[in-house]
């Protein structure tokens, strides 16, 4: 699995393909940009990045295993070597908030469309590689490519306007969605739109069908459990949340939590403003809230679960082999463990042999005070804390209830990462351990 | 030309049609209004509320693929047999002996691809702030309506009984095991005793409930099967119909005010 060796006749067909594809595409945004008369110079860079696309594109089908381009070995060992789940956490979050903050900056046409270019390269350079395209042409995954591009796509799509109506707002101009309010007849404008969404729909699924078959594996054995042993693809982020929490907390209790927190979100936002136009500025509090859970909660977890999780859920890189003999060192420890042990220097409270059901229990209790200690402060204390100073003004508008269900959700959200955080810092396993119930946190 | 006249002079056409061809503006109103299809449509709309910037016809897309998933899936009823000895048999022959063993695939993709659109209407209707009143239950609706969406997909996941399948079903169900109190490894199940005799065993969980049985088996299989065919699609169906309503009835699609 490590050469080379045949693999790259089969996937120099669909390179070949894939260049060209590129080269077209740009070769048409070139044409495009030339007949505005502003645009030469971004006409002529699009030309000359088709042409070498057709080079790329002629390299990949000549026949030649050497000559199929290809991200060098180097990058690739250096990128194995660098990502894990910390970087690879931290790095997606630093790229949203500086997607974010500049966002002016990346939603002109010609920025958005060199990162396009860009990616696809990257994609195609390392498509070349085995392993990565081992996992990424796994036909069920797929669809998480396609969700990827898509989700770029829109955003940029939502950003713009959202750009656009933020700066017509700060001029006191109405927004765009408001100045295109002339009505139209349903049909034929709506009802012409539908059908041809229909047939575009229809035509692209028909091409995905006929190119990539479904996939069937070998007849279902109950004692012959894969490794990895993955959930479909839309729920490998709560699966990935299995690393941090016990599943009762990361496959029951949050995603309820999610489902509650979606459906509770209309009566929690009192803001007024931002309904029916793409807006950012007059909404930024939702805005991030919902983009972090969203991109960084959901997403971004889906990809991590996907595509470089392998054999006992343990990280690899993107081009690496999924070998199930990697060893990860596992010295987590528990919250009472280090506090008693480490930092008291002595043993765990224990019950003694003959005590009774009651003083068990508190002997339970007493050795999980300080995890209860810190969860009893962030779930009770911090939500009124916060109401009398940053959460001030929301208090003052959404009154006692509304105001406890949004902080509750949030912090609850906020474990996800803090608890990410905390393992990667103290290795810490569980804040609260108690067997005993089953209820490790 | 003349034929097309007198098909739709005759009395069959148009005892179906109650109205000329919409070809102008009194009668392309008149249609909306007439065709059982088009009445969930207003007869008028802002230019803005339909341009695909604004709204990436996602809830169309993904509504369109809940058709085609229910065409294919009818279709696929022809063939398979959801039982131990025929599933993965009946899948094989769609691939390799059915002529239209494109079906699978149609469905399939087409399943992944609701579950995104879904995922992109739901963003599309957050980042235009449509889920703000007077559109707040619609909204709530919706949320049902993706779980639903991804129970269709996750009980469809199981049916080609493949390793694929049931060891994605064994990991997503174990979660069900974890459930407090009603998971027989859940936190708080110790609790339910009567006598010494726990109430909450991997015989009467909440993953139990879930398969019919301890493991992923052959209940699992046909309890699915239903739960795919027959039980969440009508679910889903009722709750369509109740979301294309309200959006009717709040106001039509969401515009600045």
């Amino acid at each position: 699995m490590h050469s080379n060796g045949f693999f790259l006749n089969d996937v120099a067909g669909f390179l070949g393909g894939y260049y060209a594809f590129i080269a077209i595409m740009n070769g048409i945004a070139a044409l495009v940009l030339w007949r505005k008369k502003d645009a030469g110079t971004w006409a002529f860079v699009w030309s000359v990045f088709a042409g070498v696309m057709m080079i790329f594109a002629s390299l990949a089908l000549s026949g030649s295993k050497s000559m199929v381009p290809i991200l060098p070995e180097a990058i690739r060992g250096l990128v194995n070597n660098l990502s894990g789940p910390v970087l690879y956490t931290l790095g997606t979050t630093g790229i949203l908030v500086v997607l974010y903050v500049f966002r002016k900056f990346f939603v002109q046409p010609m920025v958005a469309w060199t990162v396009l270019n860009v990616s696809l390269l990257l994609l195609g350079l390392s498509m070349a590689d085995e392993n990565f395209a081992a996992i990424v042409m796994k036909p069920d995954n797929v669809p998480i490519v396609g969700l990827v591009y898509l989700l770029a796509f829109f955003t940029w799509v939502a950003t713009k306007q959202a750009v656009v109506n933020d700066e017509r707002i700060k001029q006191g101009l109405p927004v765009m969605e408001k100045v295109n309010d002339e009505k139209v007849l349903v049909w034929p404008d709506l009802v012409y739109t539908e059908l041809i969404c229909m047939i575009a729909v229809s035509a692209l699924l028909l091409v995905w069908a006929i190119f990539l078959p479904a996939p069937l594996e070998e007849p279902a054995s109950s004692v012959k459990t894969p490794n990895p042993s993955k959930a479909p693809w839309y729920f490998l982020g709560l699966q990935e949340m299995l690393v941090y929490f016990d599943p009762w907390y990361a496959g029951v209790v949050l995603p309820s939590l999610v489902v509650f927190g979606l459906m509770a979100m209309p009566y929690l936002d009192f803001n007024k403003k931002g309904n029916g136009y793409y807006s950012i500025e007059e909404r930024k509090f939702s805005y991030l809230v919902w983009q972090f859970g969203f991109f960084e909660l959901w997403i971004t977890l889906i990809i991590l679960g996907t595509f470089l999780r392998g054999p006992n859920w343990n990280f690899f890189g993107p081009f690496e082999y999924w070998t199930p003999y990697k060893v990860e060192v596992l010295n987590n420890v528990d919250l009472p463990q280090m506090f008693w042990v480490q930092w008291m220097d002595q043993p765990l409270p224990r019950a003694p042999q003959d005590a009774g059901v009651l003083s068990q229990i508190g002997y339970i209790l007493f050795r999980e005070a300080p995890g209860l200690l810190i969860m009893g402060a962030y779930l009770v204390v911090l939500p009124p804390l916060m109401a009398v100073t940053i959460f001030r003004r929301f208090y003052a508008k959404m009154g006692f209830i509304r105001y406890m269900v949004m902080s509750n959700l949030m912090l609850l959200m906020l474990t996800l990462p803090l608890k990410m955080a905390l393992r990667w810092t103290l290795n810490l396993k569980y804040i609260i351990s108690i067997p005993e119930f089953s209820l490790n946190f | 030309m003349a034929i097309g006249e007198t098909i739709r002079n005759s009395q069959i056409w148009k005892s179906i049609f109650r109205h000329p061809m919409p070809l102008d503006r009194r009668n392309r109103i008149v249609v909306m209004l007439t065709n059982f299809f088009l009445h969930l449509h207003p007869v008028s709309i802002k230019k803005q509320g339909i341009a695909l910037s604004f709204t990436w016809c996602m809830g169309g897309v993904t509504f369109f693929l809940f058709l085609v998933e229910t065409v294919t899936g009818v279709l696929l009823m022809f063939y398979y047999r959801p039982t131990l000895e025929w599933a993965y048999n009946d899948i094989l022959a769609l691939r390799d002996v059915t002529s239209l063993g494109i079906l699978r695939e149609l469905h399939r993709w087409g399943a992944h691809a609701m579950v995104i659109t879904t995922w992109l209407h739901m963003y599309r209707v957050f980042l235009t702030g449509s889920y703000k009143p007077p559109r707040e239950f619609n909204w709530v609706i919706g949320v049902i309506l993706l779980l639903l969406t991804l129970l269709l997909s996750f009980t469809g996941y199981l049916l080609p009984w493949d390793q694929l399948a049931i060891w994605a079903i064994t990991v997503g169900s174990n979660m069900a095991r974890a459930t407090p109190i009603l998971g027989y490894e859940g936190p708080g199940s110790q609790l339910l005793t009567i006598g010494g005799i726990d109430m909450i065993t991997d015989g009467s969980d909440a993953r139990f409930g879930l398969l019919g049985a301890r493991f992923v088996g052959e209940e699992t299989l046909n309890r699915f099967y239903v739960l795919h065919c027959i039980a969440i699609p009508l679910a889903t169906t009722l709750l369509l119909a109740i979301h294309f309503w309200r959006v009717r009835k709040d106001g039509g699609i969401s515009g600045p005010l």
